[in-house]
């Protein structure tokens, strides 16, 4: 598929940044409630975002809801923005030099981009993982595993317990468990990538970005991967950008089909890859996208 | 699902304190880099300005106890003279070895060894190669006198000859081979490729990288002081010994006499000044040619 | 791609170039090639001459040029041991100052610094590097030794408790203010290098970093850090090579005392200092100048290995990442070289 010219600088063009990345615009209804999030059942709610690298305007204006506990997928074609979605529920869009987004995006009822919201900890409440495995080059397994749980000073004699419950939960105990030692790049692509989800995991995030996880990965890796995708649901609330479509078919509870910065359909999986309501969503899902 | 109002936990205190504690002193490390430069710059002028009279620029030094000292005439002159000879030795052979390294030798074993020994080059000290020059042509009378304003020369394209050579390499990798091998395919020799194509090409980058050799070169005192030896004339015969900016100023510095100290301080103006001169118009040059 | 232009086909064709044209050809390659040979003769050949002028003292004192505590010259004893001390003192206290001054500006540079200020500031940073040395000489000895005495003063009766750091009575000219200016001097070609190295660090690990809930400080320690330490130890031991062998602005502001100062604020000797403040006298003694040039072979070998080592880590720093990038640090450590 050929991505739409007028995008297609998305991921590139970042070059033109004046300033230092700006603090986006404080939605309204920030300070009303305060209290303790649950462990688990989270959604994500989106409203009105606009991104913008630069000047170039890449995120229109969307609104998409992510439910608790389900899976979510972002599908469309290169530099139709997907990936600059997730990096805005986090606040990793920002880290781009001139990077800005605009709009409202809640976890429950906290505004992610409220005033004075600390980013580091709405990063260690919605966790990321990353289309390349990037496991720290110079750490061990159980290190990469360890990383974020000793940023938040947990002590030494948990850590243990915590990373091999981490491992276990993304299926890579049995496989490194008298290896923890060694560093985290001598492992597989897809062992990696489970690594850095396990990484992820193991600060209990409530929900967890994963911006095309399986686009480095062997097709035996990618079902792994997969699997684990389901069985985390249970705990967290997903959200996938991905460009393969029997993964988003394999995978999402529901899905949105983003083009040109704007989300074209949001539906329940099922009927986005049968029945579409749009004719360019049926063009793309059937892969006759020009 | 029970909306359950929530709030961000805190990062901790700490980790914040940490955090803040640390960007300062980051910060505080790039000021504290940059008081030196400030300080010298501000005696530079406060002491060197004052030395720059009318006569200063014009008249030799001269060893008198009492009186005008004298200016840097001959020590401009000398400056000029040598450095210009030891660009001439050392740009055309320095970018005639990147030229090796680059359109020849590649990653041949040969070539491996030349750009590890051009590499340690950078980090030999000067003085080494002023004892070189001085065990090698001064000691043996070359070219009939001992100390020489040539032999200075040589000493200081010896230092020049790494830094012209590696940022030529550098500059030269830069052309895209796709130029090479658009000419190369049009059927011209590859001697034509070079001198047409590719010396073009990087023709500002080659500038920028020899400027900031002679920048280098220029400040150099210690290779000087062994081979083009001590003198206050000014002479355009450079087999006869020759003054120097960095040489007079080192002299001048252990003097006793202010009006020679003061010297000191107005040349060191000089000098600072005209290598700020070439390293921005150096920087000005690479900045105008962005290849890539 | 040349075989395609000039393919050697047996006898006479269209294709074949005849010898003369292909004469220019192989002139240049040639020509070329011969005078890389040349410059690693040369190396060579002075490194010979090198060794055989300073060989009368080798014989003559043995291993007790380098650790034997005794430099007379009015008796003809050479025992360096003073000489090699000073550079050792003065280069450690240039690494204790310059190096952390240097990888803080690096990291800030890189990581913290409003991209507007970038440039700009770095250029300043880099600007230390083209003031020569012997600039550095004039203003440390004129301007900042006698500033900095009574703080010395006060600061070495303080502490006159700590061995070799307090105690004892400061000089004007000493061996920490010699380690001062040589700080500054390499803090340019310690930053710049840091800087690169920094810059290599791929983008993911510090997204990684972030993603987990870092604050920059900790993506620094977290992501940065432990990938640019080999370049970064790699640079700080390139500044060590410059600062062993600077020579203009020491011979300035240590005193050129042939003796073992027992203080930080001693008076003291360097073997590259020796070698510019005797020259004048040695020059008609020559056992005395193959002493000299003695120091001038310790210091070239010293220096050799400490660049060699420097290199290996820079090159193992950057595991092939970029290519190129490693030959882009070294013509950086080249041109911000310091002037002396």
């Amino acid at each position: 598929m050929i991505p739409p010219e007028t995008t297609s600088k998305e991921q590139t063009d970042m070059s033109t940044a004046g300033g230092p990345s700006e603090r986006s615009q404080a939605a309204p209804g920030a300070s009303a409630s305060r209290a303790k999030v649950n462990k688990s059942g989270h959604g994500v709610k989106v409203t009105d975002l606009h991104a913008y690298y630069g000047s170039l305007h890449s995120i229109k204006g969307i609104s998409i809801d992510f439910p608790p506990n389900e899976v979510t997928a972002i599908i469309g074609p290169s530099g139709s923005g997907k990936s600059t979605v997730v990096r805005c529920i986090n606040r990793m869009h920002e880290e781009i030099p001139g990077a800005r987004a605009e709009g409202s995006v809640t976890l429950d009822e906290l505004d992610v981009y409220g005033e004075g919201v600390d980013v580091t900890a709405v990063r260690r409440l919605i966790g990321m993982v990353f289309q390349k495995p990037n496991p720290f080059p110079t750490m061990s397994i159980f290190d990469n595993v360890a990383a974020g749980l000793r940023l938040t000073g947990t002590k030494t004699s948990d850590l243990r317990h915590l990373v091999e419950h981490s491992l276990q939960s993304v299926g890579l105990w049995g496989e490194v468990k008298d290896r923890l030692g060694e560093p985290g790049i001598g492992l597989s692509g897809g062992q990696q990538q489970r690594l850095c989800i396990a990484r992820t995991v193991a600060v209990e995030p409530e929900v967890i970005l994963m911006d095309e996880p399986c686009s480095a990965l062997d097709p035996m890796a990618t079902l792994k991967i997969e699997e684990l995708i389901d069985e985390l649901k249970e705990r967290y609330t997903i959200v996938i950008v991905t460009h393969n479509m029997q993964q988003a078919a394999r995978v999402a509870d529901t899905t949105v089909f983003m083009l040109d910065g704007q989300v074209i359909e949001h539906d329940a999986t099922n009927k986005m890859f049968t029945r579409p309501n749009d004719e360019r969503t049926e063009r793309y899902v059937t892969g006759k996208f020009g | 699902m029970s909306a359950v109002a929530a709030r961000f936990p805190e990062v901790s205190p700490r980790r914040r304190r940490t955090d803040r504690f640390m960007r300062a002193s980051l910060l505080a490390g790039t000021l504290i880099a940059l008081v030196p430069l400030v300080l010298v710059v501000y005696f530079l002028l406060k002491q060197g300005l004052g030395a720059w009279s009318g006569s200063f620029f014009s008249s030799d030094p001269n060893g008198n106890f009492f009186g005008n000292p004298g200016g840097i005439r001959s020590a401009i002159f000398g400056t000029l003279e040598m450095i210009a000879l030891a660009t001439l030795i050392a740009v055309p052979i320095g970018i005639g070895v990147a030229l090796y390294l680059v359109e020849y030798g590649k990653q041949s074993a040969f070539a491996n060894i030349v750009r590890y020994f051009i590499d340690v080059m950078t980090g030999v000290p000067s003085i080494v190669f002023g004892l070189f020059i001085y065990i090698s042509l001064v000691i043996n009378h070359v070219g009939g006198a001992s100390f020489a304003g040539w032999k200075g020369s040589v000493a200081v394209s010896l230092l020049m000859l790494p830094v012209v050579t590696r940022s030529a390499e550098v500059v030269l990798l830069l052309v895209p081979d796709s130029l090479r091998e658009a000419a190369l395919a049009l059927g011209a020799p590859r001697w034509r490729v070079v001198s047409r194509v590719v010396l073009p090409t990087a023709l500002p980058g080659l500038v920028t990288g020899s400027l900031l050799a002679v920048a280098r070169g220029m400040g150099e005192t210690a290779p000087l002081l062994f081979t083009a030896g001590v003198t206050f004339l000014a002479s355009s015969n450079i087999n006869q010994q020759m003054n120097s900016l960095p040489v007079q100023i080192f002299n001048d510095i252990t003097s006793p006499r202010q009006a020679v100290v003061d010297r000191a301080w107005g040349a060191a103006l000089a000098l600072v000044a005209i290598i700020l001169v070439l390293n921005l118009v150096a920087r000005f040059v690479s900045r105008r040619s962005r290849m890539a | 791609m040349e075989a395609s232009v000039t393919t050697a086909t047996p006898g006479r064709s269209v294709l074949e170039r005849s010898a003369a044209s292909r004469l220019p050809d192989r002139l240049l390659k040639w020509g070329l090639t011969a005078l890389a040979g040349a410059i690693l003769a040369l190396i060579a050949y002075f490194f010979i001459r090198l060794i055989g002028e300073s060989g009368d003292t080798f014989s003559r004192f043995g291993l007790s040029f380098i650790f034997g505590n005794d430099w007379d010259p009015s008796r003809s004893i050479f025992h360096g041991f003073p000489l090699v001390a000073g550079t050792l003192i003065t280069s450690a206290i240039a690494l204790i100052l310059g190096v952390p001054v240097a990888v803080a500006a690096a990291l800030y540079l890189n990581e913290l610094c409003p991209r507007r200020f970038r440039t700009p500031l770095a250029i300043l940073v880099d600007l230390l590097a083209a003031v020569p040395s012997v600039v550095y000489g004039l203003w440390g000895i004129l301007v900042l030794a006698p500033k900095l005495l009574p703080a010395e003063k006060w600061f070495a009766s303080t502490f006159s408790f700590i061995p070799f750091i307090g105690g004892g009575t400061p000089t004007a000219p000493n061996y920490f203010l010699a380690g001062l200016i040589l700080a500054i001097m390499i803090l340019p070609i310690v930053s710049a290098i840091s800087r690169e190295v920094i810059a290599t660090v791929p983008p993911e690990h510090k997204e990684a970093a972030l993603a987990l809930g870092a604050t920059r400080w900790e993506m620094i320690r977290m992501a940065v850090l432990p990938y640019a330490r080999p370049g970064i130890t790699g640079g700080a031991m390139l500044g060590l090579g410059r600062a062993i062998g600077e020579t203009i602005a020491v011979v300035l502001v240590i005193g050129n005392a042939p003796l073992l100062g027992s203080h930080l604020f001693n008076q003291g000797y360097t073997l590259a200092a020796v070698i510019a403040a005797e020259f004048g006298e040695a020059a008609n003694t020559p056992v005395h100048s193959s002493a000299l040039f003695a120091a001038g072979l310790v210091l070239f070998v010293l220096t050799l290995i400490v660049n060699i080592v420097a290199r290996w880590f820079v090159v193992s720093g950057h595991r092939g990442r970029r290519r190129g990038a490693g030959a882009m640090v070294e013509a950086q450590a080249a041109s911000v070289g310091e002037v002396g």
